[in-house]
């Protein structure tokens, strides 16, 4: 088995990216975007001034490179370009024989790979992932669309800003952003999919359910476990003949909206691939509220009885934390809307979105503050009639719900109150006839950089009563260049993105595997007491992990088995196989099949073994044939016949006929034979 | 155990399954691993808080979501009938609460791992909403359970759908084991039409039906039906239980039919745009409408007081399900045309209003269970859920057509059906990897095989024979104590720790160069007493040319010096004295020549079959 990690992505939207290599067959694991790279580009309504602004005079400046802060000129103004897995498009696109994506965000390059020519990959999706994705893909290409209006249609395939001599004069922060730490990043920037290459990438999508198992090649089972992360996410598990591997993707044990953590589904496998990089961007801000140090997990290795410490996975109340987070995040929604201010939220994460609707509306309505939620998105209304009818993707809490007979989310019931308005664009009639101010609004794209939340924050930026409200994870000062001087308050927020450090020692005590791939990057942050079965991963370096089982199995039907011809030896008994030979779901069968009957005579004997001369005559005497033993032979003067007695000897024989058996050490038996009359010699050996 | 129902046409205990069968000590926690629920209709879950709070069963219990949403509706709505009749209560509300924590929800496909060794699997059955066909799996044995299902989509819901399994037994449902039913487009027009005529002279139509289900479905068919005529007629459902399984129809909206699924963005299906709520007041209003009313097959409650005031009248419609139980108004409605029904001894109903019967079923046909029980093709089959003498003709008709054994058992009899086993093996890496590559061995048929001769096989009887020797090379070892291993032929020796060793054969005998020398001279008139090299090349030539024609299919192989054919070499031998020549050699002449053979033992037959031949061709053999 091969892996390969060709990213480690980047916060809640860009997942991580693996390959795998198992059983002869090459396995994607997700298939992101970094859409935080968006950030170079300049949203519409400045790109005008800059064309202004774009003198010789600045152009000297940018040349001679002198630092200065970063103005929304320094973006690139043109139509954006979209980052993809940076390693990704080393590889060979043909060669991929499966796709395992395990979050709606990790499909939204696939387009990119579907459309290459000889894409033959199966890809398999979770049926909520795969829904939810194509809606986002959906919505990214409208966005697109819509930015590409201002921009008109490009000139040529290759853009003016990714000549090097327009790289070279961008500042360093965005020069980063465009060609990585080391510069060899440019070849993984792509201008956008279009609709039809997500229709056409959705329809090569096989769906599944948690917990089905698909058989690819009658070789390969693979089974999606819910991960808790979002409404749809999974971890999977690949069984093949010789590996059983499990891929943990970022995960939560506790969900407010999606189906729990199902890590007791991942019990059994021999090899976990642990990718979860969520602590990893958690460190990185040093300034989050809600980071707290990962201490040292000691206290919990008593607690051997692995129910316990499943139970008490589950009990830990980081559920309750995020509650807080939303809590406090309709509070201070609350605070502005008060005194006259809008509330902008421009967050992506589906199910964090529907919480904090139920909250502020939950919030509004005891204040008794009118104040109307819209939510602008081409596939808003959409996502959330989808949001509903999908019980079996959603948390405990939720699904009884169901069982009473209530929505499962309360929007539902606000949009039919006419407490939450849906829009598809800040240009629909319908929004221009609702609108009211004070409000607070949801709307994409979180890079600040697409979709409604530019117009929005253009018109309230310069409001010191207005709310902004931002995923952490967003670099919010090149994020919000464009719409400088901001006057508007901005509440950068963190949510629950993946399990914690010191949750990874009890669930691997759990889950029990055999080894363990484990990121480099945390591995330094966290002591995993088997230290020696742990394979450390970085970017771009492949492993390569030594098979665990010798041999395969193989399972015979008893039917056939019984109707086996034995042979017995001193220790063994053997016989040859009949049948054949399955190969389903991963597993090797021996069924009994068709046999021609003349099939068997034509098999020659194997003969093994030292024979033993004196044995031969007696067996030979008993059938009535005399011999005589004449020890010397043309050989006798090699050493290997004065050790062994009776590896070389000569047996003559008179009677019935004359015949001559000439046992040598070079391990034949040749018998000159004068005159046999069909008579069949029979060795015993 | 799957499913957990009742009986509908008793009410004393034997609407119950007879559940000391399971355990006479009633402990059935030890008894059963878990219950499984195929869907929600009464005779499949009816009994389930039975067993589970009065019984005392506190296993794991499994149903789909729809049938955990609805079967607690099913159930309360029984339990109140059970209540208005006045008969003796067997479980009450709270139990069915108590019942419905217990049950695990499952999705359609998803692998449940109940035991270390149970799996069991659901799959869409259609029937109604929620419906599963389950396989369960212990070991190396597997079954399907059907429940009830449907081969062909309704107005609601798609067609059974399930994965080709190898199976030791399916057991199917049997409801009309003999009937062919066609197309229910015309079946549904007729209902339209039934329905749309009594309306359009201002009557009342009456449909009776379950709140749950049969309601959507005909409600959907009205819907569509009443955008396209653009009709206004009120259309009513009697009870709030039928609005409120709207709302899960709605949320449920997964488990429908593609068509209907797809309306979830827009326009929810299940959102009834003509639907009223109906009440009492409106039962003699003017005007025509359509209305649901439950129970189904008028057993009482709602249904039947609606009946009671409408049945005299010739303008209304009462509609029946397809199937009443004995016993029930509907059952006495599609019996004949009564014109006085008697509810007890001082009530009689008047019966004058016209009856439609709705010869729609979300059952499967005779057809959709043979073709189902084709497609799964089990060693075993058992039918149940069905009348008698129809299911004993459809028994013969999967054992002759299908040539599947098949069991209708009656109740309390027991079935015992042989499962499959495999034997556990470990394969060595050289052994699958020789089993990846097609290892085929062509031969000719010599005889006809008899149990080929019959249809398409009669014509590969005869010509070329392809065999493929893949598995035939792999060996199986067993060792006390160890596990049984299978290797291939080339490492069986290895793994031995033996050396092989080869069995040759050698004869070293005379040949009258006169008669070959004759020979020569009738065929190669320039001949040559002498035998110089070249003239061993002739003879070997002239042998070689002698050999193919008595050995047909044989490859011979000239090397000059030497013949070949298979391992048997001839060469001619010029040592004075071979140790495989006899001793007593008579002729020492040098008109004869010697010829040494050699030949492994595979070969032997092969070999004297040649030895023969070269010696017919001189005139001495000894």
């Amino acid at each position: 088995m091969k892996f390969t990690c060709l990213s480690k992505g980047g916060g809640f939207h860009f997942s991580p990216c693996h390959m795998l290599n198992v059983s002869g067959f090459r396995i994607l694991l997700d298939c992101p975007l970094d859409l935080s790279s968006l950030a170079l580009f300049s949203p519409v309504p400045v790109a005008h001034q800059a064309h202004e602004s774009l003198d010789t005079d600045s152009v000297i400046r940018k040349k001679q490179k002198i630092e200065k802060t970063l103005d929304a000129n320094d973006l690139v103004h043109a139509e954006p370009w979209y980052k993809t897995v940076k390693n990704l498009h080393l590889w060979d696109a043909s060669f991929i024989d499966v796709v395992l994506i395990s979050s709606p965000m990790g499909m939204l390059g696939l387009p990119f790979l579907t459309r290459t020519r000889d894409f033959s990959a199966k890809i398999y999706v979770t049926e909520a992932s795969a829904r939810i994705g194509q809606l986002l893909m959906e919505d990214l290409v409208s966005m697109h669309m819509e930015l590409r209006q201002f921009y008109g249609p490009e000139d040529s395939c290759f853009p003016q800003w990714m000549r090097w001599e327009e790289l070279e004069v961008l500042p360093s922060e965005l020069r980063k952003i465009a060609l990585g730490k080391d510069c060899e990043e440019l070849g993984a920037w792509m201008p956008l999919y279009s609709a039809v290459d997500v229709k056409d990438c959705m329809r090569k999508v096989q769906t599944l359910k948690y917990a089905e198992e698909a058989c690819y090649n009658g070789t390969l089972i693979v089974k999606a476990f819910s991960s808790g992360l979002e409404i749809g996410t999974c971890n999977w598990t690949i069984n093949g003949p010789k590996k059983n591997i499990a891929y943990i993707s970022s995960s939560i044990f506790v969900s407010m909206h999606a189906m729990d953590f199902d890590f007791l589904g991942l019990r059994g496998n021999d090899l976990i691939i642990y990718s979860d990089f969520s602590s990893l961007d958690k460190n990185m801000e040093n300034d989050d509220t809600y980071f707290d140090p990962v201490t040292s997990s000691s206290g919990r290795d008593d607690v051997s009885n692995l129910e316990e410490m499943a139970a008490s996975l589950l009990k830990d109340d980081e559920s309750a934390e995020e509650i807080e987070k939303l809590v406090f995040i309709c509070a201070c929604a609350l605070d502005s809307v008060r005194v006259g201010g809008s509330v902008l939220v421009p967050i992506d994460r589906l199910g964090v979105v529907l919480c904090l609707l139920e909250q502020m509306s939950l919030l509004l309505e005891s204040s008794s503050l009118k104040v109307p939620i819209y939510i602008i998105s081409s596939v808003a209304e959409e996502l959330l009639a989808f949001t509903n009818i999908i019980p079996e993707w959603v948390c405990k809490q939720r699904q009884e719900k169901l069982f009473s007979g209530e929505p499962l989310f309360a929007h539902v019931k606000l949009i039919k109150e006419r407490k939450i308005h849906v829009f598809p664009a800040v240009h629909s009639p319908e929004l221009l006839t609702n609108w009211q101010e004070p409000c607070v609004v949801f709307c994409p794209n979180w890079s600040l950089r697409l979709g409604p939340v530019v117009h929005l924050l253009r018109h309230w930026c310069s409001d010191p009563n207005s709310l902004l409200v931002l995923e952490s994870g967003v670099d919010a000062d090149i994020a919000l260049l464009p719409f400088k001087p901001m006057a508007m308050k901005v509440l950068q927020c963190s949510f629950l993105s993946g399990l914690s450090l010191q949750k990874v020692q009890p669930l691997l005590k759990i889950l029990q595997p055999k080894l363990v791939l484990f990121p480099k990057d945390l591995s330094c942050k966290i002591q995993i007491s088997e230290a020696n079965m742990i394979f450390l991963f970085s970017e771009n370096e492949t492993l390569r992990i030594p098979s665990s089982k010798e041999s395969t199995d193989i399972d015979i039907a008893t039917d056939l088995a019984s109707k086996f011809r034995w042979k017995t030896f001193k220790q063994e008994t053997i016989t040859r196989l009949e049948g054949e030979l399955f190969m389903d779901h991963g597993k090797h069968r021996l069924l009994s099949g068709f046999q021609p009957a003349n099939s068997k005579q034509q098999r020659p004997l194997v003969h093994w073994g030292s024979p033993d001369v004196k044995v031969l005559l007696t067996e030979l005497s008993k059938m009535g044939i005399s011999g005589t033993i004449k020890q010397v032979t043309d050989d006798a003067k090699s050493e290997d016949d004065a050790k062994s007695e009776n590896a070389a000897a000569i047996i003559d024989i008179h009677d019935p006929e004359k015949a001559l058996i000439d046992v040598r050490e070079t391990d034949h038996i040749k018998i000159s034979i004068q005159i046999i009359h069909g008579r069949e010699f029979i060795l015993y050996t | 155990m799957f499913d957990c129902g009742m009986h509908m046409g008793y009410t004393d205990s034997r609407r119950y399954p007879d559940f000391s069968l399971i355990s006479n000590t009633g402990d059935f926690d030890n008894a059963l691993t878990c219950v499984v629920v195929t869907h929600f209709h009464l005779d499949h879950i009816g009994a389930l808080p039975y067993f589970t709070e009065v019984c005392g069963y506190k296993g794991p219990i499994y149903m789909t979501y729809p049938t955990k949403a609805l079967a607690p509706l099913m159930l309360e709505d029984y339990r109140k009938n059970m209540d208005r009749r006045g008969e003796d209560e067997q479980f009450t509300s709270d139990h069915i609460t108590e019942c419905m924590k217990k049950v695990i929800p499952v999705d359609l496909k998803q692998t449940v791992q109940v035991d270390k060794d149970l799996q069991i699997r659901a799959y869409y059955a259609g029937h109604v909403i929620g419906a599963a066909m389950f396989y369960a799996k212990v070991g190396d044995a597997a079954m399907v359970y059907t429940g009830d299902y449907n081969m062909t989509p309704d107005r609601h819901l798609g067609a059974a759908q399930i994965d080709r399994l190898q199976l030791d037994l399916v057991i199917t449902e049997s409801t009309y084991a003999t009937t062919i039913r066609d197309s229910r487009y015309g079946r549904e027009r007729e209902f339209l039409k039934a329905v749309h005529t009594c309306i359009a002279a201002g009557g009342k139509v009456l449909i009776p039906t379950f709140a749950l289900g049969r309601a959507q479905e005909l409600c959907i068919l009205l819907e569509d039906y009443w955008e396209r005529m653009n009709l206004k007629v009120p259309i009513y459902f009697s009870a709030g239980l039928t609005i409120q399984a709207n709302m899960y129809y709605k949320m449920l909206i997964n488990w429908t039919s593609q068509k209907i699924k797809e309306t979830y963005a827009t326009r929810n299906a299940f959102d009834f745009k003509n639907v009223r709520n109906f009440d009492r007041s409106l039962i003699n209003a003017p005007g025509p409408c359509v209305l649901f009313a439950t129970p189904g097959m008028i057993v009482g409650g709602f249904s039947l007081e609606v009946f009671m005031q409408w049945a005299p009248s010739e303008m209304n419609l009462v509609t029946l399900p397809g199937y009443c139980v004995a016993g029930t108004i509907g059952h006495k409605l599609m019996s004949g045309k009564p014109t006085k029904i008697d509810l007890d001894k001082d009530t009689q109903i008047d019966v004058r209003c016209q009856i439609h019967q709705l010869s729609f079923s979300p059952h499967t046909d005779a057809k959709g269970i043979m073709d189902l029980v084709k497609f799964l093709s089990p060693k075993h089959a058992i039918l149940v859920h069905g009348e008698k003498p129809k299911m004993a003709t459809l028994k013969e008709r999967i054992q002759s057509e299908l040539g599947i054994p098949c069991y209708c058992p009656a109740n309390n009899e027991t079935v015992t059906v042989p499962s499959t086993h495999y034997v556990k093996a470990d394969a060595s890496e050289t052994f699958i990897r020789s089993c990846l590559n097609p290892n085929f061995k062509f031969s000719t048929y010599s005889s006809v095989d008899k149990s080929y001769l019959d249809s398409k096989y009669s014509k590969a009887a005869s010509g070329l024979q392809v065999s493929d020797e893949r598995v035939a090379e792999g060996i199986l070892v067993v060792e006390k104590g160890k596990k049984a291993k299978v290797i291939h032929q080339d490492e069986l020796l290895l793994m031995l720790g033996d050396k092989k060793h080869e069995v040759q054969f050698a004869y070293c005998f005379p040949m009258h160069t006169e008669r070959l020398q004759k020979t020569r001279t009738e065929e190669l008139p320039s001949a040559d007493t002498l035998l110089c090299d070249l003239d061993k090349c002739t003879l070997i030539n002239q042998l070689s040319m002698k050999l193919s024609n008595e050995l047909s299919d044989a490859n011979i192989l000239d090397l000059g010096e030497q013949l070949q054919v298979e391992s048997f070499r001839v060469s001619i031998c010029s040592k004075n004295s071979c140790p495989h020549r006899l001793s007593h050699s008579v002729h020492n002449d040098s008109e004869s020549v010697f010829l040494c053979c050699h030949w492994s033992l595979r070969d032997e037959k092969l070999a004297w079959k040649i030895i023969s031949i070269m010696k017919s061709s001189s005139p001495h053999t000894t």
